[in-house]
């Protein structure tokens, strides 16, 4: 029973990071109807940049924690300039009917970031320095314990996820987003920058990417050729959750997570091949994703 | 000063030319009806007007400065707003979430939420339902709402009356000698050749994307609306 | 106020109508440029077949070994093309298809004796086969998400296939059916396999295409609501292409790994085989026949003078599929035929006056 709790448990700790992974797709898609298949190598030249500023940062600032948060108080802010840049720079002449062109030209950046960073850094896994961060654990009430890492991770998946959900529900922003992807024509007709919007939210996708990657860092090891795992692991989340509502993503993530436990306990490598089956099953006898959000 | 005004106005829509030297002029305070068969360009012209189908620059004027080319946004920040046919509100957003989008252009002008409700009271009790939960003359007013909550100088009025019952039809035009009054200026496409005439001052009769007629809608008969809608 | 009585429209007086003259029209296919085209693709072909005797013999081995890779590379992109390009399916899974052909006739050939050769047509069967129960779980995604799902597809047989350790589990196994054979007879023979499958491959997309079942592609592709009222059943036609780009990715995987003698699963079902399809197709033009053939010439080549550089050839590649979809949107072939009117394959049908 113990052991049912702790697997349960680790699942959702797990979950909450996916979500991280996940929320900036199913914000990508639900507003622009594109497929960043660039999202996992995003993830991980996100960590990358952490640790480069890191590196920058390190002698000038000897105390890891306080180092963290300064890099990430620039990583942040960049990944969202970054994401703007991108987004209206090269993305947004992929958008239209035909998903093939936004499908190769985010293929084609998954390559190029794989390659830079091959470059760059070399293939080696690389982590991010916590000052013992990642090893602290905490007791929950009922004796539980766990990592305080992932638990804060866990937190922040729930915040951000019900931080979109009110900012697509209650602000202007938010209601800009909704009204572009029902109808782009009539909204600009309303006088809305639909090149703009977009931008905007490829944005504010790349800050959840870029806090992802550097959690991710944190938590264990990157490497260049993470990308794809991580954009697999996204893309099941917001297929088993259900496509159109961010709570639903996150209940994907939990349940990708948790089933992901469930296997590497019985062997550890079947872990993420179990994920991949629960994700094949809920595509077979409920396509619509377990919490879908009729639009 | 003729308010909006086109000039041999020559459109292409998809791979067909849609128009064909069209020429329009629009005083303010007036309503002008365009009627003609589907297919005549109506909604083409209508298109062009705000900027949804490039028109060559000087081919479409607003206030005597050419606007041919600009971009929707640009179009109606200067103060053209279209209720588009088929009424295309956003079924994500609910009424006043519709409304709102309206406003977007951030134009000054009388025309704010509660005005809007006043107009049109039965939104008030729907403003938070979903745009879709409503009836289609309701959905009408929403897009007629959103429209005005630009504040614009010509609201362009793409079939109103499309699939809505005769009464609807009447409540949903029962509101146009209320914006007249305010200064509002029109411009009312419609397939229903009567009633363009009741609403107008003035009637354009479309056909095969070229004007076949023009004149007061008073002081024309039956025969010449006819034979200028079907180019016989 | 005047109630809205709707008045009944006016309706017209027939009109005399005068029938117009019309000058009389040709339906045409094929062109000037296409004719040649054809004569040249025969001669070719011709001076392919017989290269092992013209070779020179210090070239010929590896010459063979080049047109074998190339072949499988263009073979895939063609189908992938068909899938894509004319199906509307993008899938960045099709090189589960790749692997399985390859294991499939691993297993035929060391396993049960086949004669390698037949194994490699047999082993695309096995590919076309396992497509058709794997249509019913991807087939319920669409667009970008198709994609991905069928990447995930790809991923689960890789990941199946490394676990099964009668065919070397994750660090795979040898094609030991082919040891006892003379290495100057082995090679030739693939080199004439390969080739084969090559001008098969063209062959039977070109005839397709041409065909009334060709034009219901097209027709799906354009406007599938459309289609489907006109009659069409579309959802046999996509799965008959999707079946169809399943055979064609297999046997392009079985003819891989008898030229290569060696399989593993990160090889067999490695993504990189639709990256290089998806650069050859997009940088010839997607959708037409001649795309692949000229993104193949041109993969190739960078193939050849760049791969040294690894990590850069590739970085390179992938901005070259950036540049080209953002800006040459038909692809380098796509825009030469704008261009200049030229077209090799031609299956559209043209109005001479």
């Amino acid at each position: 029973m113990r052991a049912a709790v702790d697997i349960l448990v680790q699942g959702l700790l797990l979950g909450g990071l996916y979500a991280l992974f996940a929320l900036g797709q199913s914000l990508m898609f639900g507003v622009m109807r594109l497929t960043n298949t660039a999202q996992g190598d995003f993830i991980v030249l996100g960590a990358f940049g952490a640790i480069a500023a890191l590196v920058a940062l390190g002698p000038l600032v000897p105390a890891p924690q306080l180092a963290l948060v300064l890099a990430g108080l620039l990583l942040l802010p960049a990944a969202f300039g970054a994401g703007y840049a991108l987004q209206r720079g090269v993305l947004n002449g992929t958008l239209g009917r035909d998903p093939l062109p936004s499908l190769v030209v985010t293929f084609g950046l998954s390559i190029v970031i794989q390659n830079a960073l091959l470059e760059l850094f070399s293939a080696d896994p690389r982590s991010i320095e916590t000052g013992g961060l990642n090893t602290a654990s905490v007791t929950l009430p009922g004796g539980i314990t766990v990592g305080l890492l992932p638990l804060a991770i866990f937190v922040l998946a729930v915040a951000a996820t019900a931080g979109l959900q009110w900012l697509f529900g209650s602000t202007a922003l938010g209601r800009s987003f909704r009204a572009v992807s029902d109808d782009r024509e009539i909204a600009e007709l309303m006088g809305l920058d639909a090149k703009k919007v977009y931008g905007l939210a490829t944005a504010i996708a790349f800050v959840l990417i870029a806090a992802a990657g550097m959690l991710q860092g944190m938590r264990t090891t990157v490497s260049p050729a993470d990308g794809p795992v991580l954009l697999l692991f996204a893309f099941e989340a917001v297929i088993i959750g259900g496509m159109g509502s961010f709570w639903g993503t996150l209940a994907g993530a939990l349940l990708l997570g948790v089933t992901q436990q469930i296997g590497f306990r019985l062997d550890p490598g079947w872990g993420i091949w179990f994920g991949h089956l629960v994700f094949l099953a809920v595509l077979v006898l409920r396509p619509q994703g377990l919490f879908p959000k009729t639009r | 000063m003729t308010l909006l005004a086109t000039h041999a106005l020559s459109a292409r829509y998809g791979d067909a030319q849609a128009l064909f030297g069209i020429d329009f002029r629009l005083e303010p305070g007036e309503v002008v009806a365009i009627i003609g068969a589907n297919g005549a360009g109506k909604s083409t012209f209508m298109k062009a007007l705000t900027g949804l189908v490039r028109a060559p620059r000087e081919q479409v004027t607003f206030e005597d400065e050419p606007i041919g080319g600009l971009a929707p946004a640009e179009i109606v920040r200067r103060g053209i707003a279209l209720v588009p046919e088929g009424r295309r509100l956003f079924p994500s957003l609910s009424v006043e979430e519709n409304l709102r989008m309206g406003a977007t252009a951030k134009r000054a002008g009388p025309w704010q939420l509660e005005r809007i409700y006043a107009l049109f009271p039965v939104l008030r009790e729907k403003r938070a339902q979903p745009s879709t939960a409503l009836s289609g003359g309701q959905q009408q007013m929403v897009a007629i709402g959103r429209a005005l909550m630009g504040n614009p100088k010509v609201l362009l009025c793409d079939e109103l009356s499309l699939g809505l019952a005769p009464v609807v039809i009447h409540e949903i035009y029962a509101a146009v000698p209320a914006l007249c009054a305010e200064g509002m200026t029109l411009v009312v496409v419609e397939q229903d050749v009567a009633l363009a005439q009741r609403v107008s001052r003035r009637v354009y009769c479309f056909q095969e994307g070229r004007v076949a007629l023009e004149g007061m809608s008073a002081a024309l008969t039956r025969e010449q609306i006819s034979q200028a809608y079907f180019g016989v | 106020m005047p109630h809205a009585a709707v008045e009944p429209m006016p309706v017209a007086a027939p009109a005399e109508v005068q029938p117009r003259e019309r000058a009389p029209v040709r339906v045409t296919r094929g062109t000037r440029t296409s004719a040649a085209a054809l004569a040249a693709g025969v001669a070719l072909v011709a001076a392919a077949a017989t290269l092992p005797w013209w070779a020179p013999a210090e070239h010929a081995s590896s010459w063979m070994h080049n047109f074998v890779e190339i072949a499988c590379y263009f073979v895939f992109a063609m189908m992938w093309n068909l899938l894509a390009g004319y199906g509307g399916m993008v899938s960045i899974g099709q090189q589960a298809y790749f692997g399985l052909g390859g294991y499939a006739m691993l297993v035929l050939a060391n396993g049960a004796g086949v004669n390698p050769f037949l194994a490699v047509p047999l082993g695309a069967l096995v590919a076309a086969a396992i497509s058709v129960p794997v249509s019913f779980v991807a087939f319920r995604l669409a667009g970008g998400y198709f994609a991905i799902g069928t990447w995930v597809i790809a991923e689960v047989f890789r990941l199946g296939v490394a676990n099964v350790s009668a065919v070397g589990g994750g660090s795979g196994t040898s094609l030991t059916a082919l040891r006892g054979i003379e290495k100057a007879t082995r090679e030739t023979a693939t080199y004439g396999l390969a080739l084969a499958c090559a001008v098969a491959a063209i062959a039977a997309v070109y005839l397709f295409l041409r065909s009334k079942r060709g034009l219901a592609l097209l027709a799906i592709r354009d406007n599938e609501v459309a289609a489907e009222s006109q009659g069409i059943d579309v959802h046999g036609m996509k799965l008959a292409v999707y079946v169809v780009a399943a055979l064609g990715a297999g046997l392009a995987g079985a003819l891989y790994f008898v030229g290569n003698l060696r399989i593993s699963p990160d090889a067999a079902f490695s993504v990189n085989w639709t990256a290089f399809a998806i650069f050859m197709v997009v940088i010839g033009g997607i959708g037409r026949i001649e795309g692949p053939i000229v993104g193949a010439l041109v993969f190739w080549a960078l193939n050849k003078f760049l791969s040294d550089y690894g990590t850069w050839y590739l970085l390179g590649l992938g901005l070259l599929a950036i540049v080209t979809t953002l800006f040459f949107r038909q692809g380098l072939w796509g825009w030469v035929q704008q261009r200049w009117g030229w077209s090799l394959f031609p299956t559209q049908r043209r109005l001479e006056t």
